[in-house]
């Protein structure tokens, strides 16, 4: 079993509105994928309509390669949508009790959740009492409990305070460590450069790039320099071919690189023409600058 | 099926709203019970309510099962409160994410709607027994068994507006404003009989007597178990005495009242089946 979900030209009308326009992708055991797009991208629509909450309009998805029915095949996911569903009155360890009555399995489990995500000292409190951080952190626990092929997150961090924050995202590079597959949603880039190796990105419902988050956008990264001497600087750097586009902003010049090339060897040429750098740095395009790119038109 | 009523159950018992319930509409029957036993004194002789042979079987199945009747509000808020709230708390969406199919969380409150149904049955019927066996003069099996169909219209009726409350849980989504739909369908059910006896009356036509009462929910629901007064000894008498032109009572439950009540339950589950299918969440 090499596919955990398979979607095909999946679409999702609200109305007259286009919510998720005709997209396609697979999850593949093992990965860690991450679904990126602005707010309103249509990232938690594709989601729902795979995790059966949501009626596509059109189109169609198989879990496991359609070996059992959607239901079934959601009970060996573990899913977290925007924020923390439960009952509110029931304590944790009630709520996850029910969860595993849902997904038919043992509650041997509930415990060793609990530990991981730290709320074992407080299993018997109503979820009511519960801040945001913790409700968040024991949808986590809840969707651990049945060992899932795979763990859906959406916006896992939305709404938290920076500790919140960085206690889910230890916590998902924890699972991811351990080998299993997660579909993170989010528009934090941040947050899926730093956990997953697979990217699908959505705008406006249409699907613009699915593939290795590395290969996202063919390019070598920046240099930026600055010298005494701006103008000499600027026709220095025309000449060069590994510029593909040159931005001047401050008195500082962003070399946008079209093959790779190394600081040294800049820093030796200039230095050759009588060209003295003030300031010279190299920077890898963050996720964050290939996601604008992508989007931009 | 067990799996189904066994979620639905985990549900019940830790939500708090339904225990309260649970503890009122099992305090009122106890107190129900009692009153068989407060003395009243007319003209400085006691008597107690038991005198008037309330409790004599048969007539306490029909008695007991007419006043009860009345407390089906207090598990019906449990239903809708219990329903509403899985829309939201949001839980009904996690729940489907957690890999129960729409079908089968309907069927997990459909089941435990018949559960609560059958348990109130069973509670009146034990409260009945119990009040017969202390102060009926008949105690002769034969008599004590007699006349049972009304425990099964007590469930009947119970199982329609169980339905009923489910279906509005679903459609409004909010308890508060569930409970305000029951009501105000009341009300409208009750304008359209006040219309159609007016009508009848005027025109002296059988809409309300020959079809308004069998087909509205809510009509032949409350028309499965038939007021039982005049069956009791005193006023039996008294009417006896005194006989009124015209004035006729059966107490027989109709074939006509049971179909339409399983109609209109099998359509309350279909519609809310319908409704939870068709929504996104």
């Amino acid at each position: 079993m090499k596919n955990i979900l398979e979607v095909n030209h999946l679409h999702k009308n609200y109305g007259a509105l286009t919510a998720v326009n005709k997209v396609s992708f697979k999850i593949e055991k093992g990965n860690v994928y991450g679904i990126l797009g602005p707010n309103g991208s249509g990232k938690s629509t594709t989601l729902g309509m795979v995790l059966n909450v949501v009626n596509p309009t059109s189109g169609s998805y198989k879990w496991f390669d359609g070996s059992m029915s959607t239901h079934d095949a959601l009970k060996k996911i573990g899913a977290i949508i925007e924020r923390p569903n439960f009952y509110p009155s029931m304590n944790a360890v009630q709520n996850l009790k029910l969860v595993c009555k849902i997904k038919g399995v043992a509650y041997d489990r509930i415990d060793e959740t609990l530990e991981l995500v730290g709320l074992l000292s407080r299993k018997h409190s109503p979820f009511k009492t519960y801040s945001l951080g913790m409700k968040q952190r024991l949808a986590i626990a809840s969707a651990l409990l049945n060992n899932p092929e795979i763990l859906i997150l959406d916006e896992p961090t939305n709404g938290l305070d920076p500790q919140g924050i960085r206690q889910i995202r230890d916590l998902i590079k924890h699972i991811a460590k351990s080998g299993t597959t997660i579909l993170l949603a989010s528009h934090l880039l941040d947050e899926v450069e730093k956990v997953c190796s697979h990217v699908i990105v959505l705008r406006q419902g249409n699907m613009l790039y699915q593939g290795r988050v590395d290969q996202m956008v063919q390019n070598h990264g920046s240099i930026f320099l600055s010298s005494q001497n701006i103008a000499q600087l600027r026709s220095f750097l025309n000449e060069k071919s590994f510029v593909a586009e040159l931005i001047e902003q401050d008195s500082l010049l962003e070399v946008k690189l079209s093959s790779p090339v190394t600081t040294a060897q800049i820093n030796k040429e200039a230095f050759e023409k009588g060209i003295v750098l003030t300031e010279l740095a190299f920077k890898k395009q963050s996720l964050e600058d290939q996601f604008l790119e992508l989007t931009k038109n | 099926m067990l799996r189904l009523l066994d979620i639905e159950f985990h549900k019940f018992k830790h939500s708090k709203s339904s225990k309260v319930l649970t503890i009122i509409y099992l305090t009122i029957i106890v107190v129900l019970m009692l009153t068989g036993i407060i003395p009243i004194t007319i003209n400085g002789e006691k008597y107690a309510l038991s005198d008037l042979g309330l409790f004599n079987f048969p007539l306490v199945w029909h008695l007991s099962t007419y006043f009860a009747s009345f407390l089906k509000v207090f598990i019906a808020i449990v239903i809708v409160s219990l329903t509403a709230s899985e829309y939201s708390n949001r839980t009904l969406k996690q729940n489907l994410i957690d890999g129960l199919s729409k079908k089968e969380l309907l069927l997990s409150k459909v089941y435990f709607t018949i559960v609560l149904a059958i348990t109130a049955t069973v509670i009146v019927f034990l409260a009945s027994l119990i009040l017969g066996l202390i102060y009926s003069d008949f105690d002769e099996p034969s008599i004590i068994f007699s006349q049972m169909g009304y425990l099964g219209g007590f469930f009947l009726a119970h199982l329609v507006f169980f339905t009923f409350c489910l279906f509005a849980g679903i459609l409004v989504k909010r308890g508060a404003f569930a409970l305000g739909l029951v009501f105000v369908y009341y009300i409208f059910e009750s304008i359209i009989n006040a219309v159609a006896k007016g009508l009848d009356t005027y025109y002296d036509w059988n809409i309300y007597d020959g079809y308004l009462v069998h087909i509205l929910p809510l009509n032949a629901m409350s028309n499965l178990i038939k007021q039982p007064f005049t069956k009791i000894d005193l006023v039996k008498s008294t009417t006896s005495q005194i006989p009124i032109e015209g004035l006729e009572f059966t107490y027989d439950i109709e074939w006509l009242d049971i179909i339409s009540v399983l109609i209109w339950s099998g359509l309350f589950v279909y519609w809310s089946f319908a409704l939870l299918k068709r929504r996104d969440l």
